[in-house]
């Protein structure tokens, strides 16, 4: 009988990314409703360390494998490593993030443990025993809820919506051998190259500027680079902008780009196409700038103003910048 | 033997495949069914999958580079043809529809083992699928196919070299971009950025009419579409509260009003 709520906690170079937390805690949650623990699996190299930690987010029991294989990451060499505990195990319920990494691993999970996945879950629920995972398709024009006919019942989650929520748990390390054939790793990390702009990744943000159309040309996206500096925040486009050559496709918001769910997201000069406001409708608020009274975005904004973005945006900035200063 | 304008195959020609699906356009505003056991499928205009136009554009490229053929093969009902209609019309030779009720609405898994039933059966060095479909928006299809039939795969491939038997793909992950090497046959998931997508030509329109395209249902690969994951529900977006509009004719002014908002009624900084 499959039994007990696994997460993969996700590392980069070193250290968990926040979704790990967040993913930690919707396991404790889940897990103290079934009256039973959270497990988790930690991959990489020189990790053995890493264990207790989790369990400040609520984990009992960490798996860990630590191999040299497993550093950078690899989609084969993770998969390998993931699938044997879980198939040793057999949890009920197994959560990933759902980042690149996670993605990735998770998809690939599927296919080795032939069971269902839930991708970018934006709530979980158990019903009769049995996990119910929320999620947006159509890039958030409508929900489905997912329930799983097999084990382990698979979600990733959206980062930035699951709160973390502390509580001490043992976090107690187990070690194992990820038994990898070097024989069957197929792909090599030949390169990384970090970005070192120190942008906030769009999927993570708290805080989100975006401009579109109405921005007129590359050379005005300084204005929302300086609000989303006091902010915090990350810049984002709308297709239009992407499309015209302005900004860069990793910033694109909707549909054929990101879906986000900040605390905020304003959005400046954006009209609102259907497949745009399908990929940040989710986010808490939403502020839109633009000259158009008429504009579909004002349907969705808490906070609407009508008017010339760029007599409005500097403004805003310079109102910021004096009251968190 | 050789005929209707095939050129003769050489040793080095490489085997290509490129997964399209059928979803509805960007622009349609989706509605849900009453009970909410799905959407509501009238009026819905049908296009090829953004991220699959990717994989053909891309798969075109390659033949075009290397030599070789592009096989399409598609999951979907009898509108699907169309999509494969499309890709033949961009320049793939031919295609393969997978067409059984029991896969309408399918899950990734179900699916892709669809998929790996026709393309055990075709030689293949590289696949390309879309990384996700814009309609469930799942991105699976393509790691759990390549599993399937036991190959490596990238996913969210922006740059492609193929070169030696081996794959050079490069992919943004969150604040880094990440070179992957691997071997073939392999499985890529292209991402918006791997290059522009064609638009197929009159000529090429014409001649797509006469390419062979072979359809299948599930008895006929032996396969039984058994759903892992199962949409139970399916319910419209939350509603959100009317907004406020912040009145005025002084831009300086509104912008105040709005940080104080921001930071007294909606606490977000």
């Amino acid at each position: 009988m499959a039994k007990g709520v696994w997460i993969v906690a996700e590392l980069r170079d070193g250290a968990y990314r926040k979704v790990s937390f967040e993913i930690a805690s919707a396991a404790r949650k889940l897990a103290d409703q079934l009256g039973d623990e959270v497990c988790a699996v930690v991959c990489g190299s020189g990790v053995e360390g890493k264990a207790a930690e989790l369990g400040k987010y609520g984990v009992d029991r960490v798996y860990v494998a630590d191999n040299p294989a497993l550093e950078p990451y690899t989609t084969d060499a993770h998969a390998a490593a993931v699938a044997k505990i879980v198939k040793e195990k057999d949890p009920a319920i197994l959560l990933l993030a759902a980042s690149v990494q996670g993605k990735d691993l998770s998809a690939r999970l599927v296919g080795k443990l032939a069971t269902g996945l839930a991708t970018d879950c934006t709530d979980l629920k158990i019903d009769g025993g049995k996990l119910v995972a929320v999620r947006p398709m159509y890039a958030g024009k409508c929900f489905g809820e997912v329930v799983t006919s097999s084990f382990p019942q698979m979600a990733t989650l959206r980062p930035n919506v699951f709160a973390i929520v502390e509580s001490a748990k043992a976090g107690a390390a187990e070690k194992y051998d990820p038994g990898l054939d070097p024989a069957q790793l197929k792909t090599k990390v030949a390169d990384i190259q970090k970005d070192v702009s120190g942008k906030i990744e769009l999927t993570e943000a708290n805080i989100i500027v975006s401009g579109g159309r109405g921005m007129k040309g590359p050379e005005n996206f300084p204005i929302l680079e300086e609000l989303a500096k006091v902010l915090g925040a990350a810049v984002g486009a709308s297709r239009a902008a992407v499309d015209a050559g302005w900004r860069p496709q990793v910033d694109q918001v909707g549909q054929t780009g990101k879906t986000v769910s900040p605390n905020l997201y304003i959005a400046c000069g954006i009209s609102g196409a259907i497949q745009h406001l399908a990929g940040m409708s989710s986010s808490k608020f939403i502020v839109a700038v633009n000259k158009d009274p008429e504009a579909p975005i004002f349907q969705r904004a808490d906070y609407g103003i009508v008017d010339d973005l760029f007599k409005v945006v500097p403004e805003v900035t310079a109102a910021a910048k004096k009251l968190l200063a | 033997m050789q005929g209707g304008g095939l050129r003769p195959r050489k040793e080095a020609d490489v085997n290509i495949i490129a997964c399209v699906k059928q979803v509805p356009d960007t622009e349609t505003l989706i509605k849900v069914k009453p009970d909410g056991s799905g959407i509501i499928e009238d009026g819905i205009k049908w296009v090829m999958n953004p991220y699959d136009e990717f994989g053909v554009e891309e798969a075109l490229r390659l033949k075009e580079k290397l030599g070789g053929d592009v096989t399409i093969v598609c999951v979907g009902p009898a509108r699907a043809m169309e999509t494969i209609r499309t890709a033949l019309a961009m320049g793939a030779e031919k295609g393969v529809q997978i067409d059984d009720p029991s896969l309408y609405g399918a899950d990734a898994y179900a699916t892709a083992a669809a998929l790996a039933a026709v393309i055990k059966g075709l030689p293949h060095d590289i696949i390309f699928c879309g990384q996700r479909a814009i309609d469930g928006d799942a991105g699976q299809v393509g790691s759990i196919l390549a599993e399937l039939l036991g190959i490596p795969s990238v996913t969210l491939v922006t740059k492609l070299e193929i070169a030696d038997k081996k794959a050079k793909a490069v992919k943004a992950i969150e604040g880094a971009t990440v070179t992957i090497e691997t071997s073939l046959p392999c499985v890529i998931t292209a991402q918006k950025g791997l290059n522009e997508p064609r638009y197929a030509s009159l000529p090429g329109i014409m001649k797509a009419k006469k390419k062979p395209v072979d359809v299948k249902n599930a008895a006929a690969l032996g396969i039984t579409a058994e759903p892992k994951a199962k949409v139970a529900k399916t319910i419209p977006p939350p509603a959100r509260p009317p907004g406020k509009i912040i009145e005025g004719d002084d831009p300086a002014l509104k912008a105040q009003t709005l940080v104080k908002l921001l930071r007294e009624e909606a606490k977000v900084i």
